[in-house]
């Protein structure tokens, strides 16, 4: 357990060193943008969440399609991790696009392909942990929680180029040459910043998954030996 | 067991199929051709009478110099173009801070029988540039127009950069 604490500990530590940092170089040092003045900064933040929340979705594909061909706990444990993981960051980030939406948009939503998608990404998530919640016995559970996570995923390369396919008020992805040399560098470090952060968080809680699943398999034959007979799904 | 095992394999690729499925059917399909966000001052225009009255979104720069604010200051006119056709609108909204000449902009509302846009809805579409200020300002329409990932018409460009 102490060895355990100290790897994805230290990992937690220093995505939030690193986010201390690229914040202060976003909000302080970064220099304001010519149209959008100081809102701009909301960068900082907004892309590296999406960014993050995209690439935890593509692990929690991925853990599915692993815990589907292995039928380990861990993998079903991961594919959770992750996928919650991905629907906190996918939170924030609508959250923070709709505020920076309001202040250059004009208005704190709209139904244009990007942000459409972005909600459906989130409620696509929400609907495999849901789905995951309604299942008993562990096995199946892990079963659906993979399919369900796959059929997901379809949405997350949709996110990501929708915008270079179809007409929308979200405009395309930024490079390098198009944002500021000084804007480039806190949006970099906050990225492996929530990354970090992001890896911590699925570690704690695909453990806290398998916990929960070491103690049902401890109780379930102390809950169900007086009614007799064990139920072998 | 095994038989239990392989049915789970089995699953994990039929699962994979139908998401790589769905996905190309999305991007290859031409769902596109039915999804229009909005239509460029050209496809308006190209529309004529049909396009009356109904609830649209345009989407296009703002014209330089066609932004006239009415005396009592509580009404606005300006233009959409792509470079090629010019649409007016006309709306009582308040524009968004980043309204200014040259700016991408969606508008939602529908044409009058005098021929003007008017909108409710004023949404400022911003590009991928992120700069400092003072920092290459530009109003070329052409560059404007791809940076705002409006398409311009072939025709459009060429007059562009003939001038």
């Amino acid at each position: 357990m102490t060895r355990q604490f100290k790897w994805d500990s230290g990992i937690g530590l220093l995505g939030l060193l690193l986010l201390f940092v690229g914040s202060y170089i976003g909000l302080f040092v970064a220099p304001s943008e010519r149209y959008m003045g100081e809102v701009q900064r909301i960068m900082y933040v907004h892309v590296p969440c999406a960014w993050n929340a995209m690439l935890v979705y593509m692990l929690a594909f991925i853990f599915a399609i692993i815990s589907l061909w292995t039928h380990r706990p861990k993998w079903d444990a991961a594919t959770t991790a992750a996928a919650e993981v991905g629907i906190v960051l996918n939170s924030l980030l609508l959250v923070q696009g709709s505020i920076w939406a309001r202040a250059t948009w004009g208005v704190w939503w709209d139904w244009d392909v990007r942000l459409t998608t972005s909600l459906i990404m989130l409620l696509l998530f929400a609907g495999v942990l849901a789905l995951r919640s309604f299942v008993h016995d562990a096995s199946r559970r892990a079963t659906w929680t993979a399919i369900a996570t796959i059929v997901a995923f379809v949405d997350v390369p949709l996110v990501y180029f929708c915008v270079r396919w179809w007409r929308s008020l979200h405009q395309v992805q930024s490079t390098p040459d198009t944002v500021a040399p000084m804007m480039v560098v806190p949006l970099r470090i906050n990225a492996f910043a929530i990354l970090f952060i992001a890896i911590w968080m699925m570690t704690q809680r695909a453990r806290l998954e398998l916990d929960r699943r070491r103690q049902d398999q401890v109780s379930e034959p102390e809950r169900l030996a007086p009614i007799g007979g064990s139920n072998n799904a | 067991m095994s038989s239990e095992r392989n049915r789970r394999r089995v699953l994990a690729v039929v699962a994979i199929m139908v998401a790589a499925g769905v996905l190309a059917f999305l991007a290859f399909g031409g769902i596109g051709e039915n999804l229009v966000y909005y239509w460029s001052p050209t496809e308006l225009e190209a529309s004529g009478d049909k396009a009356l009255g109904a609830t649209i979104r345009l989407g296009g720069l703002v014209e330089p110099g066609s932004i006239q604010h009415s005396e009592d200051g509580l009404s606005l006119k300006f233009s959409v173009t792509d470079g090629e056709a010019s649409i007016p609108i006309s709306t009582t909204s308040v524009p968004p801070a980043m309204f200014r000449e040259g700016v991408g902009v969606v508008v939602e509302g529908s044409v009058n029988r005098a021929g003007q846009f008017e909108t409710h809805r004023l949404l400022v579409k911003h590009d991928n540039q992120y700069q400092a200020p003072g920092e290459g300002e530009n109003l070329d329409m052409a560059e404007m127009m791809e940076s705002m990932q409006f398409e311009m018409d072939e025709k459009a460009k060429e007059k562009e950069s003939a001038e």
